[in-house]
């Protein structure tokens, strides 16, 4: 296990590699440069060459490359173009907002959807099934957005429980960060909840049809212990792998999330950063949202021998 | 026991979201907040590196000025106490007033104001023109609180230059700073304004916050634009920057912000009819919309195709589909902002008249081959897309080829700074507006006629150049006004651009905010939060 954990993590170098030189060059080949947004309204083309000049955005590309590589060897992201401030310290400023607007809505996606699963799977066919089923079509097709704007109409500003919009940290009190998490992250979780319950529902309809499961209700079993117990032990490796491109799909949602409730995460940094062309920050985050993908496959990797002892490295 | 504890976890659940709902955050009670959306991101902070309009705004909450433009457009002593000229007008002598203080507590010095002048020289266009060694002979300090100008002749726009109210606004700081290279950022931010500024609590993209400079002395004058008294009635200001309009209008309306600089002209009917939101326009002058024709390239290096083009171009138009309801836009055929000093009707009767069949009359009698022109449509600046759109649409009634390319904002900006061919990545129109107080007189860079040195787009006429050239030469307003009328006369004769008309954003706020200063750009002194 531990030389596979090992190879795993030594792979992970020059994948980093590819995609750094991917990022990189993606960006500086696309049109648009951030000397001449800095530059503005009133600049003359002299100005832009001047401020492009001033950036090093008018060394050979090549140049610009090992430069970076050459600050990344030292662990520097660099600054931010337009902020003047280090990369690392705007993703700081940021992570936290981001995980924890991920884990909340992990926990609340897998606290739901299992169970929900679980049941249309034991219920398959019923009225229950067909509703769990509905509930995953229309919750896969809504965009985030659209409920985002409906439950803030209806919590925030029809009954007025729950604020718009912001973000306060966990260390500031647990009630204010549940009070401003609870929104974005029932928002951001529907999809993931359709999602998982309905893979839960077809791993654990699958083990259901199997010899083991009838000889378990044969022995005397509760359906409790068959379904949990047996069934969906049995399907778990599914369920978690899709559990873990969820993450990967977290990425991406969280950044529509983000700015429909205003909070000032890792997804709005690098969308805003885009639009910008703040080359650092993007090519830093996009590096970041690499590594966290691979650790993310590292460790389903790892937790399957958890949960399947017959997997082996 | 496991039965138990689960119902008890699910009991205290069951309490925990009502309390979550009643145990919402409180403002600490003493001190006076005033919540902002203002109307971009402040992703920079120093205000002569970059002519952003928030980083301007952020200027003038960090710094002062040594003068400052009232509401008659007039600029009036700012951080001067006096100031006198000489009889052949060559010498201006400014004398800082008392009590003038960085926020590190250090005293402002002429030394101090005279490394910011000279740094401001480097990068505004009226400080360039200012600073001039054709103008400037020198800028001194002879002691700690007089300021010395030397010109080589007279210059009409001393004042103007050094009092002017948008980007870049010569704002004051001290030497050590001011002493940066203007094409890089200062790295702290010391200035002597009414606010100061909480760098550790700057979040780009977030969060800014200033917090009042309790050792600032505001004049004794009403405030009036920039000009007059600085008082400071609240002890913060938050910006927190919304990148999306509809949160942000939400907010506004549940109260979570009390301020909210510009919202999209679609929203404010909402805002107006929800309860205890005022919403009104605060800047009397407006923009300007503008459609750039490139001079250089077929087929607008043929005045007769850019003014065919301008003839098409009925305001009403462009403005219903940029801003939709007729309160926040009106016609506007002067180049100079309506209801301003140099405001015009000379030769504007193209733009007035403006119609297709006056667009295809003109367009039938210049030449025009059927070449293709190159509209740069900016998709994420709704304003412009629709006036992207509109002009697509009239070149095409007139009887003009279009090649429609839509873009990001940033993609046209370092776009329209290329010169060459279209085949190689050149253009042939693009859509901007102006801020009508960036747009008050000829020595606006958008009116430029001098192609090496000009705006994108590069026109190239000598009457015009001769014409802005001597406008900060004029010995008086009657010679000036004279000028300027001249400009105008050129810019509408050679096709210079597309005049799309004035519009208004408004703002909206919270009736509980008191003391707006309406104002091209919103300032946050005078504001009152009664909570």
């Amino acid at each position: 296990m531990f030389s596979f954990i090992a190879k795993r993590v030594v792979a992970t170098i020059p994948v980093m590699g590819v995609v750094a030189l991917f990022v990189f060059l993606m960006l500086r080949l696309s049109p648009g440069d951030p000397a001449s947004v800095i530059a503005g309204d009133y600049a003359t083309a002299e100005d832009i060459e001047r401020i492009r000049a001033q950036l090093g955005l008018s060394e050979p590309i090549i140049i610009q490359f090992g430069n970076w590589i050459w600050q990344l060897m030292r662990a520097d992201l660099g600054i931010s173009i337009f902020s003047n401030l280090p990369v690392t310290t705007l993703i700081a400023q940021r992570l936290e907002p981001t995980v924890m607007l991920s884990l909340t809505t992990l926990s609340f996606s897998i606290l739901v959807a299992v169970p929900l699963g679980v049941l249309a799977a034991w219920k398959a066919g019923t009225w229950i099934d067909r509703a769990v089923m509905i509930f995953a079509v229309v919750g896969f097709s809504l965009p985030v957005f659209v409920l985002g704007y409906v439950l803030i109409y209806e919590f925030s500003l029809a009954l007025r429980w729950l604020p718009v919009q912001g973000y306060k940290s966990p260390f500031e009190g647990i009630f204010p960060f549940l009070h401003h998490i609870i929104l974005p992250t029932v928002t951001l979780s529907v999809i993931f909840i359709a999602l998982f319950a309905r893979i839960t529902r077809a791993s654990v309809l699958e083990v259901l049809e199997e010899d083991y499961i009838r000889t378990a209700r044969a022995k005397g079993q509760t359906e409790r212990k068959v379904l949990l117990g047996h069934a969906l032990r049995n399907a778990a490796v599914p369920i978690v792998t899709v559990i873990g491109l969820g993450i990967a799909l977290l990425i991406g949602g969280v950044v529509v999330t983000e700015s429909v409730f205003n909070i000032p995460g890792l997804g709005r940094l690098v969308f805003d950063a885009i639009l910008k062309r703040d080359y650092p920050i993007i090519q830093g985050l996009i590096l970041m949202f690499s590594f966290v993908y691979i650790l993310v496959n590292l460790m389903i990797d790892i937790f399957y021998t958890v949960i399947d002892p017959r997997i082996r490295y | 026991m496991f039965q138990t504890t689960r119902r008890a976890l699910l009991f205290a659940a069951a309490l925990a979201v009502p309390a979550m709902v009643l145990v919402a955050p409180q403002p600490a009670a003493a001190e006076k907040v005033l919540r902002v959306i203002p109307h971009a991101d402040l992703k920079n902070i120093d205000p002569i590196w970059t002519t952003a309009y928030i980083t301007r705004n952020h200027g003038y909450m960090v710094y002062d000025t040594l003068f400052a433009m009232d509401k008659n457009l007039t600029p009036q002593p700012q951080m001067v106490d006096t100031y006198s000229i000489s009889d052949d007008q060559l010498t201006w002598t400014f004398k800082l007033r008392d009590g003038l203080k960085w926020h590190d507590g250090a005293p402002v010095t002429a030394e101090d104001c005279v490394a910011s002048l000279q740094r401001w020289g480097k990068r505004d266009g009226m400080g360039q023109a200012l600073m001039n060694p054709d103008v400037t002979e020198s800028l001194t300090a002879p002691d700690a609180k007089t300021i010395v100008l030397k010109l080589k002749q007279p210059y009409g726009l001393v004042l103007q230059s050094i009092g002017k109210i948008s980007s870049n606004v010569p704002f004051m700081m001290p030497k050590r700073f001011a002493e940066t290279d203007p094409f890089t950022q200062v790295t702290d931010m010391i200035g002597s304004g009414p606010f100061k500024f909480s760098k550790e609590e700057w979040v780009p993209g977030s969060k800014v916050v200033y917090v009042k400079n309790t050792d600032y002395v505001p004049r004794n004058e009403p405030p009036s634009f920039a000009a007059g008294g600085k008082v400071v009635k609240v002890d913060r200001v938050e910006w927190v920057y919304f990148p999306d309009q509809n949160t942000a209008m939400n907010a506004l309306i549940n109260g979570e912000v009390d301020y909210f600089e510009q919202p999209a002209n679609d929203l404010a009917p909402i805002l107006a009819n929800s309860e205890g939101i005022t919403v009104e326009v605060n800047d009397p002058v407006g923009n300007m919309g503008f459609a750039r024709f490139n001079h250089l390239l077929p087929p607008f290096d043929n005045v007769k195709v850019r003014r065919a083009a301008m003839a098409a171009m009925k305001q009403d138009d462009y403005l219903l589909a940029a801003v939709g309801l007729p309160e926040y836009f009106s016609t506007c055929y002067s180049v100079f902002p309506c209801g301003t000093p140099l405001e015009t009707s000379v030769e504007s009767g193209i733009v007035e008249n403006a119609s297709i069949e006056q667009g295809k009359k003109l367009l039938a009698d210049s030449g025009y081959d059927g070449t293709p022109v190159v509209i740069m449509q900016p998709t994420d600046i709704p304003a412009l897309s629709a006036f992207s759109l509109v002009t697509a649409e009239k070149l095409r009634k007139i009887g003009m080829k279009v090649d429609m390319q839509a873009m990001d904002w940033s993609t046209l900006t370092s776009r329209r700074a290329k010169r060459d061919p279209v085949k190689d990545g050149g253009w042939n129109i693009f859509h901007t507006w102006w801020i009508g107080a960036d747009v008050l007189d000829p020595m606006a860079i958008a009116y430029s006629g001098n192609p090496a040195k000009g705006w994108f787009g590069w026109p190239d006429d000598a009457e015009l150049e001769t014409a802005r050239t001597a406008y900060p030469l004029a010995k008086d307003t009657a010679e000036q006004k004279a000028l300027a009328t001249k400009v105008q006369e050129r810019l509408y004769k050679i096709g210079s651009h597309g005049n799309l008309g004035a519009f208004f954003v408004p703002v909206a706020y919270r009736n509980n905010v008191k003391g707006l200063i309406k104002s091209p750009v919103q300032f946050f002194w005078n504001i009152d939060v009664e909570r």
